[in-house]
């Protein structure tokens, strides 16, 4: 990575300003930004502005910005709440290596298609609070155009009743060739696909059925051919568009099929 | 046997572990200039023109090559005997770069920074050519890839570049027609093997300096240092005796580090500046610019007759070896001669094939050196065929395989490149690791049914196979051993350490020979100029041929303190004894210890030093063999396949270090279980490797692998050093076929290419229209 | 810019490049134990512990670990003696590349965790792959040193 200047800001107020400079981008873990050939006027390096917290009180979880997946994995709130689904997610991402380094922000900012958090984090309906653009849901957040800004925190409402998240990889460090989160938020069916292998989607078809119907019968299979239609798949270098549609099937199926239990 | 068939820890097992400086890179003095490479964009093109001075103008630069300032000698960069069966086809760097990562020029800076901005600087205006990508469409393609007047071969394999034939070849014995004729089950198949990459953990690296006198010295990440030594003057125009190569400790190589990479480029640096330099390869550079086994495609025919004997066996080959020739010959041909003996008793045998050029990575050579493509291949048939005759796959295979005591014409037809040697199995345990493997991985039970556990189906299948001890008549091993005061041994050997622990095994067979313990011996290797020649790390020859050569330089060590010892003592030669502390009197009336002798002979009595040299140019090279089984549980769901426990039973001979011999095997297991199953190779239309880190080309990792149960069958191979034959790379050979056969066991659906993926899997099931029910 | 931390137990410091990643700072001050082996965070390979958590040196950068502590195979000997002869007695150092990162994994491992089963030990090092042994005979010697007392 070519840094021209590395920053460690005091405080949201200065790390903002540093980050609007031509040029500028936050350092979460930096494992990410490692990979491609970046240059940088500036670095601004989050690590000083207590970001890194995974608290709780009656209605919700927040998670700092700053948080590893390793902090999520091991964290006693994220491995109870939401039947410890956040841990489970982040534990089944590449090595302690890794996750001991990326951060719950760089996960979030870098809307990657093949991402399993942000896969999770969509089923549980999270909250992204950024700096300048205030609170909004992960949704909004990842249809938005990129802006700069730093994200400080994800928060999720304790109105999850009923969770679950899989993906299905090639060996133990791989990406997902596919990953789905179903979730019962509020008494709504939430069901989100991740590594079609284009960022994760909540399937709403699928989602206004389940949401519509009062029997669970069945409704799995049928939920996971509504879903593997409705959205759309791609071919890469780990899987094609055919075999991700099949696996949405899948993993539609275990996923409602879990939650509806 | 008290030094060998011994776990003893490897000597520099400790060193490493605690990060100890001993890889290339380690060595490399602070001031060396780095090198780096600028590879082509394209798959085929002609470089029309070439701009440096930007480049040479940069500060920090010290050297710009490209083909227009460097020696024109056309070689094969394939460490392999002499004359080489491998084309020679290849320049330092060429107007022509061939596939997209091929050379195109280099530079050497101060630092990395300034050699990778160097790299943007150069200016190339090439002419893109039509590249041949898909090598079933190589032969006669009107693009000729390699139409420069200087590629040729050494000696007749087939060589025709200008139809993008890298070398050709065809043998056949008894009469093919009558024999399928007689048969009255007969299948035939098609299979595909991909460009799996070696992937070792260090990459390519190789350091040169000019030394004290003025000699060229190469330290590199090699197998084959003395090859490397042979090759790099040839490219280089020097005389040999002006280059030394020192083979460091070594990452990893598994074939990978068989030809050369990088040493022209930074021998040619040092020459040219004065300065140590050196090119440590990325990850990608691996992947796209070093080599890759190469891709085959296969085509096998068997017949048997009504009561399950195998009679007749077809084997076609096409072998990729991408842009350059490296091995293109000699590893289609084990494809066939390290498959084809195991079912010694067909009446009729033909095998031969094409290699073809294509615009891809060149392929080199790889453990298993086509021994694995080609098994793949006939062990799934084998399992076909036993089907269709109604017989248990295993008694199938046990009824028509080589044994002890046996031979196959196989051998005296084809060698690797030329005509081969006859040999009778003088140790041949596969019936026993038939059995063994049997019984260890529960075949009898497991095989009956079809076993499901909710969404999930396991199966089990196997597969046997063999590879060779070397190369019998070409390729040789040397050792010298010295004798030091106080009574301890230096061996100096060539062949290379490159991790599999030779320095230790073969220290045990010199101290086993001399009937003293391995601490006694230090072993030094490998240097051209410092230890004896040797072809090096490759053809599972260490342990056989080196091992042989050890051996017999400490046999004759022992002759020599015999001799020493019964002058000191007065006595005839023959009345003296060594027992691996003293000479005695064979009366036992008197006795010298080997430490006052040697303290003797080097500083008061008779002083002289006691120095000898063994060589060994094997007459045969013995199979070690195995048999394997993996039990393997597909979800139906996914697709995915887990590898639930792979069993191998193997005849090494002795194994001289049973841990370590362990570890080849388990080694050796894995990498073809990732051949198998994990390490899939994709490429642009255009050429574009895109599996070309880690993140995409996945090899195993340790979750993958749930459970090996590694067995020896007591063996004793009657030439080998102490009994013992190879066991470098007969464990990469059965896991395609037995996991494809497990498969097939599971779910009845037959995969003839390799990797077999989750992808595979489902697809075909639902194409099946598998019904779990 | 300057930086300093604590390197196996010794204060340093050093002036880097701000781009620099900890993997060339670290051979810059003349360690050599870190290897490398894929640049992408892929392969443990590089691994060196921060504040005893293992991470991977090729992909993490040097301005990060400013008032950190960095513990390579040289600070911790006693462990990597004792591990190092398990792994030695059970032939799993083969070409050895792999060996110091895996080593600090395991180390750190055994200071985190209590009595893992196999399956969490393979969860823990599954980023560091070696592409030798086959992985088993590494299993047989660290299950060995989880044994050992601390
Ligand atoms: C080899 C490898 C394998 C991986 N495998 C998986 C996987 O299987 N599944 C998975 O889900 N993920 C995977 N990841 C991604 C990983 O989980 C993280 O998402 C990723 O590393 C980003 O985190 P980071 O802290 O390293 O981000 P960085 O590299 O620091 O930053 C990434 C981007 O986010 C920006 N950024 C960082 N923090 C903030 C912030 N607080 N506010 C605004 N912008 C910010 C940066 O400027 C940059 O553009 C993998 C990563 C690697 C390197
Ligand atoms: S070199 Fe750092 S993880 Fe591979
Ligand atoms: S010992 Fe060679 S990679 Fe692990």
């Amino acid at each position: 990575m070519d840094i021209r200047e590395y920053c460690r800001p005091k405080s949201i107020e200065e790390a903002y300003e540093l980050l609007c400079s031509e040029g500028a981008a936050i350092i979460g873990g930096g494992a990410f930004l490692n990979l491609g050939d970046r240059q940088l006027s500036k670095a601004v390096d989050i690590g000083d502005l207590d970001l890194s917290f995974i608290k709780e009180d009656e209605s919700r979880v927040e998670i700092g910005a700053a948080s590893t997946l390793r902090d999520i994995e091991l964290n006693d709130i994220t491995r109870q709440a939401f039947e410890g689904v956040l841990s489970k997610t982040a534990a089944s991402i590449m090595g302690v290596q890794l996750r001991n380094v990326a951060t719950l922000g760089g996960t979030i900012y870098g809307k990657y298609g093949f991402s399993d958090m942000i896969t999770t984090l969509l089923a549980l309906n999270a909250q992204v609070e950024l700096y300048k653009a205030g609170a909004m849901s992960l949704e909004s957040y990842l249809n938005r155009e990129h802006e700069k800004d730093i994200i400080l925190k994800v928060s999720i409402e304790k109105e999850v009743t009923k969770v679950f998240y899989e993906g299905v990889r090639k060996t133990g460090t791989d990406f997902s060739m596919l990953n789905a989160a179903a979730a019962m938020v509020d008494g709504e069916f939430r069901l989100c696909i991740g590594s079609r292998p284009g960022r994760a989607k909540l399937a709403k078809g699928a989602m206004n059925f389940l949401n519509g119907i009062d029997s669970a019968k069945g409704s799995a299979g049928i939920a996971a051919i509504l879903a593997s239609e409705e959205l759309t798949f791609g071919t890469d270098a780990r899987a094609s568009d055919t075999y991700r549609k099949e696996l949405c099937k899948t993993l539609v199926r275990h996923c409602v099929t879990e939650v509806l239990e | 046997m008290k030094e060998v068939n011994k776990s003893i820890p490897k000597k520099e097992g400790l060193g490493l572990s605690f990060g100890k400086p001993a890889y290339t890179d380690d060595l490399a003095p602070r001031d060396s200039l780095i090198v780096k490479v600028l590879r082509s964009p394209f798959a085929f093109a002609r470089i029309k023109d070439i701009r440096t001075e930007a480049a040479e103008k940069l500060e920090g630069i010290k050297c710009v090559l490209t083909y227009r300032n460097v020696p024109r000698n056309i070689v094969t960069r394939a460490g392999q005997g002499y004359p080489e069966p491998s084309p020679h086809d290849k320049f330092i760097f060429d107007k022509y770069v061939r596939y997209i990562g091929d050379e195109v020029a280099a530079v050497a800076a101060e630092n990395e920074a300034a050699a990778l901005e160097a790299l943007k600087l150069i200016e190339v205006d090439y002419e893109i050519l039509e590249p041949v990508l898909d090598y079933e469409k190589a032969v006669d393609h009107p693009s000729v890839i390699h139409p420069e007047k200087e590629a040729h071969e050494m000696f007749p394999i087939g060589y025709k570049p200008e139809r993008n034939i890298a070398a050709e070849y065809h043998m056949s014995f008894g009469d093919m027609e009558e024999a399928l004729d007689k048969c009255e089950y007969v299948v035939t198949e098609r299979y595909y093997t991909q460009a799996q990459n070696h992937t070792a953990m260090e990459t390519h690296t190789s350091l040169a300096y000019v030394d004290l006198q003025g000699r060229l010295t190469i330290v590199s990440s090699t197998q084959t240092p003395f090859h490397a030594r042979r090759i790099a003057a040839e490219a280089l125009g020097l005389p040999i005796e002006q280059i030394r190569v020192i083979k460091p400790r070594i990452g990893g190589g598994y074939g990978g580090k068989q030809s050369l990479h990088g040493e022209f480029i930074t021998a040619l640096t040092a020459l040219r500046t004065g300065r140590p330099a050196k090119l440590v390869y990325t990850r990608e550079e691996v992947f796209e610019a070093s080599y890759t086994r190469h891709p085959m495609r296969i085509d096998v025919t068997i017949g048997a007759d009504r009561d399950a004997n195998i009679k007749a066996i077809d084997m076609k080959v096409l072998s990729n070896t991408g842009a350059y020739g490296e091995h293109a010959l000699t590893v289609f041909m084990v494809a066939g001669s390290k498959t084809l003996p195991l079912y010694n008793k067909a009446e009729a045998v033909s095998f031969g094939g094409t290699v073809v050029y294509t615009n891809t990575t060149p392929a080199g050579a790889f453990r298993g050196y086509g021994a694995i493509q080609g098994n793949f291949a006939l062990e799934s048939t084998i399992d076909i065929l036993a089907e269709n005759i109604g017989i248990d796959p295993m008694e199938f295979r046990t009824r028509n395989m080589i044994k002890e005591g046996e031979s196959s014409p196989v051998f005296r037809i084809m060698g690797e490149g030329t005509e081969g040697v006859d040999m009778v199995m003088e140790s041949c345990k596969l019936d026993y690791c038939m059995k063994r493997a049997m019984e260890l991985s529960g075949w009898k039970d497991k095989s009956k049914r079809r076993r499901q556990n909710g969404k999930k189906i396991k199966g089990i299948g196997g597969a046997i196979a063999m590879q060779g001890s070397g190369i019998p008549c070409i390729d040789m091993g040397s050792a010298v051993l010295k004798l030091n005061d106080g009574g301890f041994f230096n061996l100096m050997i060539g062949a290379t350490d490159i991790g599999t622990g030779s320095d230790t095994i073969l220290a045990q067979i010199a101290a086993e020979t001399l009937g003293v313990s391995t601490d006694k011996i230090a072993v030094y290797s490998s240097d051209t100029d410092l230890t004896p020649f040797d072809c090096g790390a490759y053809a599972s020859s260490t342990t056989y041929v080196s091992g042989n050569a050890v051996q017999k330089a400490a046999m004759k060590m022992k002759a020599q303190i015999e001799a020493a010892a019964a002058d000191r003592l007065g006595l005839l030669t023959e009345e003296s004894e060594f027992d691996g502390e003293a000479i005695w009197a064979k009366d036992r009336s008197k006795s010298i210890s080997l430490k006052e002798l040697s303290t003797e002979l080097y500083y008061s009595y008779k002083q002289k030093q006691l120095l000898v040299c063994g060589s060994y140019c094997g007459e045969i090279s013995p199979p070690p063999f195995m048999a394997g089984f993996a039990e393997i549980e597909i979800d139906i769901e996914t697709g995915k396949i887990d590898l639930v426990d792979y069993t191998a039973v193997v005849d090494c001979g002795v194994t001289i270090n049973p841990k370590l011999a362990l570890i080849q095997v388990e080694g050796g297991l894995v990498q073809g279980i990732g051949m198998t199953l994990y390490e899939d190779v994709k490429r642009t239309e255009e050429g574009r490797l895109l599996t070309n880190d880690f993140i995409k080309y996945k090899i195993p990792t340790r979750k993958e692998i749930n459970k090996l149960t590694v067995e020896f069958a007591e063996s004793y191979e009657p030439t080998g050093p102490h009994g013992a034959k190879s066991v470098g790379e007969i464990g990469i050979d059965t896991p395609p076929a037995a996991i494809a056969n497990a498969i097939y066991n599971a779910v009845g659906v037959r995969f003839t290419k390799l990797p077999i993926t989750p992808e595979d899997v489902l697809l075909a099931l639902k194409k099946k229209a598998f019904d779990m029910d | 810019m300057n930086i300093s931390f604590r390197i196996n137990g010794t204060n340093k410091n050093v002036d880097i490049k701000p781009g620099e990643l900890l993997y060339d700072v670290l051979k810059s001050i003349g360690i050599s134990s870190v290897k490398k082996a894929c640049e992408t965070s892929s392969c443990g390979v590089c691994t060196v512990l921060l504040d005893g958590r293992p991470i991977a040196s090729c992909s993490y950068l040097a301005a990060k670990a400013h008032g950190h502590e960095i513990t390579t195979i040289e600070g911790v000997s006693r462990e990597a003696e004792i591990l190092g002869s398990l792994m030695n007695s059970e032939g799993a150092i083969q070409c050895g590349f792999c060996t110091p990162g895996f080593m600090l994994t395991v180390i750190a491992m055994k200071r985190e965790l209590q009595n893992p089963d196999e399956q969490a030990i393979k969860n823990y090092l599954v980023s560091n792959l070696c592409r030798c042994s086959g992985y088993e005979g590494q299993l047989r010697a660290v299950k060995l040193y989880m044994e050992v007392p601390q």
